[in-house]
């Protein structure tokens, strides 16, 4: 069957899943784009791994449908549906060596042997895992059992592949750089990725398109820079990134009105009292109660004057350790555009 | 006071090392390699055939008489038994080890774990006894054929030269269902221990590439449970093997290996040839082994 790109690769509507009385996923409704990279975030037991679960076929919804390009999967099983996953722990097959591991796909389809090493050689050339084939799993390093079971996905071209929290083991520096090559084997093969994660510098450097989840929910669905600058609820601007919150009496005291909003700590300009700023500026006074040293940044949490405290992050470009902790106990003006601010319907 | 003593020991690692390996390598040692060895050593002795006397010289007289012909049957007979109580062992076993270990429910789990235990909790003799009365003539199993009006087959079933008897209780058949019954524990444990040990993400990343459950079953679960399938029938085998109860209670006036060294090292007084035939099983079991472990039975371990 050929894809029509205008058949959304995968399509949920309202899908529910409880276990017992637990509404792991409630209602969901949902389009992922054929060809995208589109991330699943939220914290643990928000209801992105049972989404992914049941895209898979390890799960089945206990009402709603699942479609993978228009076809309706909810009730196959795994081996009927053209999709494959990488697994959280991996999930190498620890009596194979890398190679039947990577051909096991294929030999369960009963390609021929001679067309399976040329393949296995193929898809371990993409993940640079060249001359692995002999070695069994528990002989890698996790990155590098991370490739295996990449390759041992893509190598059977399914139509949507899926990342269970893929990098969750690996450490920071390795983390980030199988996120850059992750995204440039989905523009490599242009598989549909949907890929699970609790790391939302993750999502965004790697996402088409996000997916926030919170308790079997979704909250919203959009582009990084969308999710990250216009957060539709209080739960996304607290979850991707970091945020202040002001809401009910101090936001009538800043704002005029007491409609929630949110203001990023790097949109914050902290200035010496007595600044002047322009009319689109919202201003106000402030004590620096705490200063965190950070190195490329700072961070300074700071009472406002009437109440309430915002958190203020400023790059050190031109202060040292020294300048930045004398700041300390001092009184301060806080500055922002007022179109950094984001109202949010609670 | 402790603390000082904790102190000592905490400095000096080889001595606490050696405390405490000790008391079970001496006990392996002596008790039991010791043992074993001087089995080996009396498999060389021989009785002198006139006086009965024990003669302290190394000769191979006595492994010749393990090679006459009753005693070939004897062996033959004990070893066909062990073969087919493990497989059959592990044709039972292994369904409800797989149940046990990735599908009960935890309480269910519990249940049926002390389920398969329950009957080691009671004397061996009694369970044998019992079923030779469940397995006589007049007895309940029988009964229940009866009701069944499947009296004809089980007629048939025990006419058989090799296999049947006069009844159940007196035949290889009603033997190989005790054994069956008896070493079924040993081999459940070892397989639901295994299969415990293989992640549910292997079953499911298998299904994920295509795999239908029995191909899943032969390229992912039986291969990583192997292992404890050998364990189970390490222990199956070895105790048949070895056992001269169940052929004693239930079975027929022919003999197994158990039986036959009871009666040479007792009645017959002849130790040595008691202690040939005990070498028997444990070469068997030598050569078992190596066969399991060329065949990477160990290798997942």
């Amino acid at each position: 069957m050929t894809n029509n790109p205008s058949t959304p690769a995968i399509r949920f509507n309202k899908v529910s899943r409880h276990f017992g009385d637990v509404k792991a996923v409630d209602e969901v409704d949902l389009e992922i784009i054929n060809g995208e990279f589109f991330s699943m975030l939220g914290p643990s037991g928000s209801g992105k791994t049972t989404c992914l679960r049941m895209i898979a076929g390890f799960d089945r919804p206990t009402s709603g449908s699942i479609y993978l390009y228009g076809q309706d999967v909810s009730n196959l099983p795994p081996y009927e549906r053209d999709v494959n996953t990488v697994f959280q722990d991996y999930a190498l097959f620890p009596h194979m060596n890398v190679g039947d591991n990577v051909a096991y796909g294929l030999m369960i389809k009963k390609v021929s042997k001679a067309e399976r090493t040329k393949r296995v050689d193929e898809m371990l050339e993409l993940v640079q895992l060249k001359g692995f084939a002999g070695r069994k799993p528990s002989q890698l390093s996790g990155g590098q059992r991370q490739r295996v079971a990449l390759a041992r996905a893509l190598i059977n071209h399914p139509k949507v592949l899926l990342l269970d929290e893929p990098l969750g083991a690996l450490d920071l520096k390795l983390r980030q750089q199988m996120q850059i090559e992750l995204k440039n084997i989905q523009k490599q093969v242009g598989i549909t990725f949907i890929f699970v994660t609790h790391d939302q510098e993750e999502a965004i450097t790697m996402s088409d398109r996000i997916a926030v989840f919170n308790q079997g929910k979704i909250e919203q669905i959009g582009s990084p820079s969308q999710i990250y600058e216009r957060p539709a609820s209080t739960f996304v601007a607290g979850f991707v990134g970091t945020s202040n919150l002001i809401q009910g009496e101090a936001a009538k005291r800043i704002n005029g009105s007491d409609q929630t909003f949110s203001i990023r700590p790097e949109k914050i300009h902290l200035g010496s009292l007595g600044e002047k700023n322009g009319s689109d500026m919202i201003s106000l006074d402030g004590v620096v109660r705490d200063v965190v040293y950070l190195g490329l940044y700072t961070r300074y949490l700071v009472d406002i004057d009437g109440g309430g405290d915002l958190i203020v992050i400023q790059q050190n470009l031109k202060t040292t350790s020294m300048d930045v902790l004398s700041i300390k106990g001092q009184k301060v003006r806080l500055s922002w555009h007022k179109e950094h601010m984001v109202s949010i319907g609670v | 006071m402790l603390t000082r003593i904790s102190t000592y020991f905490y400095q000096r690692q080889r001595l606490v090392l050696f405390l405490l390996l000790a008391p079970p390598l001496l006990y392996m040692l002596v008790v039991y390699l010791g043992s074993l060895f001087s089995l080996l050593i009396n498999s060389f002795y021989s009785i002198d055939d006139f006086s009965g006397m024990l003669i302290r010289e190394f000769t191979l007289k006595t492994y010749g008489q393990i090679f006459s012909p009753a005693n070939r049957e004897i062996f033959l007979r004990t070893a066909s038994m062990a073969l087919s109580v493990t497989f059959a062992s592990a044709l039972i076993a292994f369904p409800l080890a797989y149940y046990i270990a990735k599908f009960a429910p935890p309480r269910l789990k519990t249940w049926l774990l002390i389920g398969v235990t329950i009957p080691l909790w009671s004397s061996y003799l009694v369970r044998v006894y019992a079923w030779k009365l469940i397995l006589a003539k007049e007895g309940i199993l029988s009964w229940f054929i009866n009701l069944l009006h499947l009296n004809g087959p089980l007629d048939w079933l025990l006419s058989f030269e090799n296999i049947g008897g006069s009844s159940l209780a007196l035949s290889p058949i009603g033997m190989f269902i005790v054994f069956v019954y008896i070493w079924l524990p040993y081999m459940i444990i070892p397989i639901q221990t295994a299969l415990e040990r293989v992640p549910g993400s292997l079953v499911e990343a298998s299904g994920d590439l295509g795999a239908k459950p029995l191909q899943t079953f032969r390229t992912v679960i039986l291969p990583l449970s192997f292992p404890g399938v050998i364990a189970g029938s390490i222990f199956t085998f070895s105790l048949t093997m070895g056992d001269f109860i169940i052929p004693l209670a239930i079975g027929n006036s022919k003999f197994f290996i158990g039986q036959a060294v009871y009666s040479y090292q007792g009645t017959g007084g002849n130790v040595p040839l008691a202690a040939a035939m005990t070498m028997g099983p444990v070469v068997i079991m030598i050569v078992y082994l190596l066969i399991a472990r060329k065949l990477g039975a160990f290798d997942a371990l």
